[in-house]
């Protein structure tokens, strides 16, 4: 009965709490603060420390720069590096565009406007693995589309047919990703504009607005935060994506996730410090590529 | 494929309702989009579907020219390990999902519902493992479990893909608690409900729809996994993931395009299950718009 007491308090009621509703959300939120921090913490700082020369398993004790150093002044790190940007950039840009393209059209109701909507869906819960699966198929020298440029007769053998997969250019890896991702992008964006409703467009028409200024001064300042937060995750995502530029992507130069992860599951243990600390290179990268981001994106929809 | 759009009557309220004939331009964007949309997720699915009956389908066949279930009984066969790995994978995203939801959504009902002092910061770190690259930490976190003996087992397994599920669980999870506020259950309590009472017959069944794409999420987040499980499951505990992967880069699309199959079932399942949440109840996706 002790909530009926508690809740029958004028609302602003000022008094000191009793411990126990103090203590309730830092309660709620320990376990999860918890898990993140012991885990996801632990882990940063175990790699981390390894980085640095702290590996008592293999003797190492010694605190050191010399990892960092010879990452990166290596030639070949930075041009992983550069690739692993562009992959990420690429398929963040585009799937962000074409989320935003399909949303605005799927947000109205017409003919066949259901169907596409649950297609579009699709791809929203499957493993990017199967994608990788499936978009291979279609794009390799012997695919689908080569077969079908074949019989339009546009080409003769396989090797007419432009390489898509283990590529320097890394377009199946970019495809599988604009595949998964503009779902994603593209429902979050729905879901604001529908939220919205029409009724501002209405009135910046009613005013005299066209079409372009109706979507650059209305709608888009809209769905800015949305697009933010999505293609920061996808960003942060695609940055770190190990198995699908392994699987479709060029051996070297290899992305820098694959690298890191070829040389620390290398039998030799000496390699693990620089396993680490590439890894520790691209999260501060990545970090401070997402930061600066979001300063410019927030700086950009204020004025 | 016709653009007449003067019918409707059966338009759902959410959606923008059509007051004249769209012009032109409209029109061809809506039957570019349509056409897009069935050809770049139909394809690929298609080409499984396909692959995974064929035996022989030489260059530049448009069709196999040998059928077989050659590719299907493999996969049932136990020197596969597909259904072991299935198995496997079930079980971890089960276990993911009910932990996911025992840790998550306390914290996601007091980031939805409440201010607090240092929340943002809470946020941030709540949100850490799906902003920043999480390879040192996997990384790391493999040599700790080595040392606490978490590897190659179910239970190491499902606590490193709980790493990646929370982030989107409390996500998911505080939006639709925001979307929903107290005033209900205040109400409740003021009108002499008892907490499992305000529980029972308020807040579960306002959350629930969002719960139920929050979990079925986080399943599919567990299911995913790839190289978490390679590292933590060290080999001995195999997912369907990890099953696909060599025949993925490996010559027999057919094995690699039924195993894909398998793997992507429950996807579909959910999402079937879930389309409607998705598309029209804009808390659940409007989550992940607000990190």
């Amino acid at each position: 009965m002790s909530d009926l007491v508690e809740t029958s308090e004028p609302i602003g009621a000022v008094r000191r709490e009793p411990l126990r509703s103090r203590l309730k959300i830092p309660l709620m939120l320990t376990p999860a603060l918890a898990i993140i921090l012991l885990l996801f913490g632990g882990g940063i700082l175990v790699g981390a420390g390894q980085s640095f020369g702290y590996f008592p398993a293999i003797g190492l004790n010694e605190f050191t720069f010399d990892y960092y150093r010879s990452v990166l002044t290596d030639p070949n790190f930075l041009r992983s590096l550069w690739l692993t940007f562009r992959i990420a950039a690429t398929a963040t840009v585009l799937s962000s565009i074409l989320a935003v393209a399909f949303a605005l059209v799927l947000r109205h109701n017409f003919r066949g406007s259901r169907l596409a909507t649950f297609l579009f869906q699709i791809p929203l819960p499957v493993p990017h693995l199967v994608a990788a699966s499936g978009i291979v198929l279609l794009v390799t020298q012997s695919g689908l589309f080569a077969r079908l440029a074949y019989s339009l007769g546009v080409i003769e053998v396989p090797a007419d047919f432009p390489v898509m997969v283990f590529d320097e250019a890394g377009i199946a890896i970019i495809l599988t990703f604009l595949w998964k991702e503009i779902p994603f992008v593209g429902l979050v964006v729905l879901a604001i504009l529908q939220s919205v409703g029409p009724q501002y467009e209405e009135q910046a028409r009613t005013l005299g607005a066209n079409g372009r200024q109706r979507f650059f001064h209305v709608l888009l300042p809209l769905i800015m935060p949305g697009i933010l937060s999505t293609s920061i995750i996808i960003f942060a995502f695609t940055f770190a994506s190990y198995e699908i530029p392994l699987l479709l992507g060029v051996r070297f130069p290899a992305t820098l996730p694959v690298v890191a992860f070829r040389q620390y599951q290398d039998p030799d243990l000496a390699l693990r410090p620089e396993a680490m600390a590439i890894s520790v290179v691209l999260a501060i990268v990545a970090l401070l590529l997402l930061i600066a981001y979001r300063r410019l994106a927030q700086y950009a929809v204020k004025r | 494929m016709t653009t007449d759009v003067k019918d409707t009557t059966q338009a759902a309220p959410e959606y923008i309702e059509e007051k004249e004939k769209p012009p032109i331009a409209t029109r061809w964007a809506r039957r570019l989009a349509i056409v897009s949309i069935l050809l770049a997720v139909g394809l690929p699915m298609i080409s499984l579907l396909v692959w995974s009956f064929a035996f022989r389908w030489n260059y530049p066949d448009l069709l196999p020219s040998e059928w077989s279930m050659r590719a299907w009984s493999y996969v049932v066969d136990d020197s596969s390990r597909v259904l072991e790995g299935l198995w496997n994978s079930t079980q971890a995203a089960v276990l993911v999902t009910i932990l996911a939801i025992i840790v998550g959504l306390p914290a996601a009902r007091a980031l939805g519902q409440h201010d607090f002092r240092a929340k943002s910061t809470v946020e941030w770190i709540l949100m850490m493992p799906i902003i920043v690259p999480p390879l040192v930490a996997t990384m790391g976190i493999h040599q700790i479990f080595i040392r606490m003996n978490l590897t190659d087992s179910l239970f190491g397994v499902a606590l490193v893909h709980l790493i990646p599920s929370i982030p989107y669980f409390i996500l998911v999870m505080a939006s639709v608690f925001a979307n929903y506020g107290t005033a209900l259950e205040e109400t409740a309590r003021t009108l002499g409900a008892n907490r499992w009472h305000v529980f029972r017959y308020v807040t579960f069944p306002a959350i629930s729809s969002g719960l139920l794409v929050a979990s079925m999420f986080t399943f599919l987040i567990s299911w995913s996994q790839y190289v978490t499980t390679l590292l933590i499951g060290g080999g001995s505990f195999i997912t369907l993931p990890l099953v696909l992967f060599p025949f993925l880069s490996g010559a027999n699309h057919s094995v690699a395009a039924a195993i894909s199959l398998v793997f992507v079932a429950p996807a579909i399942l959910v999402l079937i299950m879930t389309s409607r949440q998705l598309s029209r109840e804009s808390s659940v996706m409007g989550g992940f718009g607000k990190i």
